[in-house]
């Protein structure tokens, strides 16, 4: 294989896609044996005991992200993020992340769609003193109007990293805006640039006093600590932070997508030409969410790694792609998707590539796939989760990810059982449900010769 | 070393401990050195807490090595070692690998080969032997060969007008014009297609060999069992192969400015200069000054560049020990008329340290910052694992972390205002600007991409 990782990919996707998480061990044992309690403000606490380092990592998950934003502050729950590290009377501007390193620590934050997360990973004598200082900036944010006007540039220069300076991520972008019609996970959750530049100190105190409150977010730690050491503190640190009301999170629907759509891009910078095409599909929470497991299984048999029906098809007999392969995504409150990906072989055109991948498509759809494969899937999805216990970080990520999106601990525990329980069936009708739609957008990169 | 009790089949053990536990905190971890009935050693983690092993095999010799006009031999035989061995073929062999949910893989470094190896307990017999049969009996079958040879010729073309990679070679080659380490040590279009069968096996056998060899496990494995899998697994080796001669390498640039047009937004540079030996008595002080100079927020690069104004969403510095060469490397992404005053301030902030050193807070919390760190390097069994190798890689005794903390603490202000005058050459120092930098005058063309 041409991955130099040293972990397979479904161990990745086991570790990745936070759904397939827990269980496994000597006798299918629970494997993370998250505890959770509830603090009277509201707050979640779960506790991940692993005694293997004194150390510990402790997240707060905002149950808010991206597809949270206004119309026209695309960015601004990631602007917010940034500026989260800028400050409050207690702990100044750049002190923050001085004082977990200053500690032996290290720290960060993200922002997806559906959440914003903050989390330090640090020796775990100094989880009191993460917690103080976390608690202290769920309320107390002070900003300084040219550290704000600073930190923009910061983000724009994030932008320009991370889209602008790579064809490949301009058409991701805009792939992602034709994909969705109605729902705000069509806007850049980074932000399209100019309204980048017009985001407010006001703004983002504004976003940050309707959201920020401790009956919105999710405290995980995990590694060196046991909730009985971990709800005295979080009492003391979170639980005196008073509730407060929050907004709903409603937001628009997709409407029925009855056209397919196509998004090509062109540019000197690009050296080889790729194909990609990404179906709507349900997710835990949007759609027909029994849907989910059978696809993850579908993910696996059709486009999960070497052995998978595309790439043996696409890949080694018919020679006419260099790679190919498939991903679902499910874990979210919005829609899901199921996406395929092919680079076309020497002297293949994306238009041969791309009939070859619909014949392949539609003998799934008119035959079904193969009961062995399905289960040959479902055994090692099984088997993999037991990889997923080997960190401390990781299953952090992959509870606070569930729980911020609205999933349950039971849920997340049962996912064994939920994959063990897909029956070909159930992934031959899940297949027939999302990819015989025309709710799909296709989108190819190509180069372009320099003038 | 070859410490064998007679003939029997128990391994001769040394044991050290890490002093990573506090009183009342996590347990300690323990490396133990197993020396195999046959003579081959290991260094273990032994630990039950999950049903799975993980191996970390280096070797020496990597693309540093590969002849010229084969550039990227190491890369493609590293590709091609896990599809097919043995009575296996291809797609039985993956299958094998995906079924069991064993994770094997072969790396290139520039200077070494490394190999990996993950497994739940109950497969470790098939696990160890699919990776015995990938060493000793690869087949680099036709099929395979042409396809990961496809698939990586893509990759090159892929990246080969990004930015980055345009940074990246031409630093390298204008660094070490007449040296391998100024070669694209994964290939280049041209040289991959050159590659033949014959190439493949001459480096495995050249490469894949006991001399030198470094293994760590780290898992659910006693001293027993490995040391029986030991010698099934790497006792059919040969004993040494045909070594290459070390040819000491010393950085032809020094001082340069070199400027590739390029119609991105952002600039992406890359600089550096030669740096310490990795067995220098001043590495200790070096780890400390690069900490203050690179350790992220809090550090001088990141506070005044990114913090202070805004320039930049990353900047980066490191020491990069290389065989025969020791080099401070970094990086930064610019807007294109921010370039002149980034890469001014870079040269100014490395001079600036030279001439006075680091503050004595600067230092305290740079010590504190890499001993209380150092235990979030053991939270998951692949890094643990590949620092036991590097650290046999290099050398170093059994008990080396035991010492870890002392050394650095003993490093002393006068050591630290001597060695940042030796680590932070400004003059020296060599910038490669991809983009279109406004008001940089480049002192010497860019040189051409190898043909």
């Amino acid at each position: 294989m041409v991955s130099s990782m040293a972990i397979p990919r479904r161990m990745i996707l086991a570790l990745m896609a936070l759904s397939v998480l827990m269980i496994g061990g000597r006798a299918e044992a629970k494997l993370y044996e998250p505890e959770s309690i509830v603090l009277a403000n509201g707050m979640q606490v779960v506790a991940i005991t692993d005694h293997r380092a004194p150390v510990v990592t402790h997240m707060v998950w905002y149950r808010v992200g991206g597809a949270d934003e206004a119309p026209g502050e695309t960015g601004l729950a990631h602007f917010l993020e940034h500026l989260l590290f800028k400050g409050t009377e207690k702990v100044p501007s750049g002190q923050f992340s001085r004082t977990v390193s200053r500690n032996g620590g290290e720290g960060n934050a993200f922002t997806g769609y559906d959440y914003t997360a903050f989390f330090q990973t640090i020796a775990s004598d100094k989880l009191p003193l993460m917690m103080e200082m976390e608690a202290d900036r769920m309320v107390n944010l002070t900003l300084d109007p040219d550290e704000v006007a600073a930190e923009r540039q910061v983000v724009l220069e994030e932008r320009r990293s991370r889209i602008d300076n790579s064809p490949g991520a301009l058409l991701a972008e805009r792939t992602n805006a034709a994909f969705f019609l109605n729902y705000p996970y069509r806007h850049p959750l980074i932000g399209w640039a100019h309204e980048i530049e017009a985001l407010t100190r006001e703004n983002a105190l504004a976003f940050y006093r309707k959201w920020y409150a401790p009956n919105n977010a999710v405290l995980v730690v995990a590694g060196d600590i046991t909730m009985a050491e971990l709800k005295p503190l979080a009492e003391k640190y979170y639980g005196i932070i008073p509730a407060r009301a929050v907004p709903d999170r409603n937001r628009p629907l997709e409407p029925e997508q009855i056209s397919a759509r196509r998004v090509e891009f062109a540019h000197p910078q690009v050296g080889q030409v790729s194909w990609s095409r990404r179906y709507l599909a349900p997710s835990r929470f949007y759609g027909e969410s029994s849907l989910v497991m059978p696809l993850n299984v579908l993910e696996e048999v059709i486009g999960g790694g070497a052995t998978s029906r595309l790439y043996k098809s696409l890949v080694i007999e018919q020679k006419i792609a260099l790679s190919a392969g498939a991903s679902y995504s499910g874990d979210s409150i919005g829609p899901g998707s199921f996406s395929f990906y092919a680079v076309p072989a020497e002297g293949t055109t994306v238009a041969d590539l791309e009939a070859a991948f619909e014949a392949e498509l539609a003998a799934i759809l008119r035959d079904g796939v193969d009961a062995n494969e399905v289960a040959r899937a479902v055994k090692s999805m099984k088997a993999s989760a037991v990889y997923a216990r080997d960190s401390v970080t990781a299953p952090a990520q992959a509870v606070g990810h569930a729980l911020a999106i609205g999933r349950t601990i039971e849920d997340i525990e049962s996912w064994p059982e939920q994959v063990a329980a897909v029956t070909r069936d159930q992934v031959v009708q899940a297949a027939r449900a999302i990819l015989g739609t025309p709710a799909h957008v296709t989108s190819i990169l190509r180069p372009k010769p320099a003038s | 070393m070859r410490n064998i009790i007679g003939r029997a089949a128990v391994p001769f053990l040394v044991c050290a401990v890490l002093l990573l536990a506090r009183p009342g905190m996590a347990e300690a971890i323990e490396i133990q050195r197993v020396v195999s009935p046959g003579g081959i050693e290991a260094w273990l983690v032994e630990d039950h807490k999950n049903p799975i092993i993980t191996l970390s095999a280096n070797f020496e010799g990597g693309a540093a090595a590969d002849p010229d006009g084969k550039e990227g031999l190491a890369t493609l035989t590293a590709s091609v070692l896990d599809e097919g061995a043995g009575p296996y073929d291809s797609d039985a062999f993956r299958r094998k690998l995906e079924d069991l949910v064993i994770g094997l893989a072969f790396s290139a470094g520039r200077d070494s080969f490394g190999a990996s190896l993950q497994t739940l307990t109950e497969n470790v017999d098939t696990a160890f032997d699919l990776l015995r049969l990938s060493m000793t009996e690869p087949r680099f079958d036709t099929e395979p060969v042409e396809r990961i040879r496809s698939q990586i010729v893509a990759g090159l073309k892929r990246s080969e007008n990004r930015p980055q990679s345009i940074a990246s070679r031409v630093w390298w080659q204008a660094a070490f014009p007449d040296h391998p380490y100024g070669r694209p040590s994964g290939g280049t279009v041209q040289s991959i297609g050159t590659i033949t069968t014959a190439d493949l096996k001459a480096f495995a056998e050249r490469v894949l060999t006991r001399s030198g060899l470094k293994i760590s496990v780290v898992g659910d494995i006693t001293p027993e069992r490995l040391g029986n899998l030991l010698d099934k697994t790497f006792g059919a080796l040969p004993e040494s192969g045909v070594s290459t001669p070390p040819v000491p390498a010393k950085p032809a640039a020094i001082g340069e400015t070199f400027v590739v047009q390029n119609p991105v937004p952002q600039s992406v540079v890359i600089f550096g200069h030669r740096g310490i030996p990795r067995d220098d008595p001043d590495r200790f002080a070096a780890a400390i000054l690069m900490e203050v100079m690179a350790g992220g927020f809090g550090s001088r690069l990141t506070e005044e560049i990114r913090e202070k104004r805004g320039l930049t969403y990353g900047i980066y510095a490191y020491t990069l020990p290389l065989d025969e060469a020791q080099m401070v490397m970094g990086g930064v992404s610019t807007r294109n008329d921010k370039v002149a005053v980034t890469v001014g301030l870079v040269r100014a902030i490395w001079a600036e340290m030279a001439l006075n050193g680091p503050t004595e807070e600067e230092v305290r919390d740079a010590k504190t910052y890499i001993n209380g760190s150092f235990p979030m390097r053991l939270t998951s069994s692949m890094p643990i694992a590949g620092l036991l190798v590097s650290l046999q890689r290099n050398e170093r005794p059994i008990d080396y972390l035991d010492h870890r903390v002392e050394r650095i603490d003993s490093v002393t202000m006068a050591d630290l205002k001597r060695v940042a005058k030796r680590l932070f050459l400004a003059d020296e120092l060599s910038f490669v600007v991809v983009g279109q930098p406004k008001g940089l005058t480049p002192t010497a063309p860019a040189p051409e991409p190898r043909s």
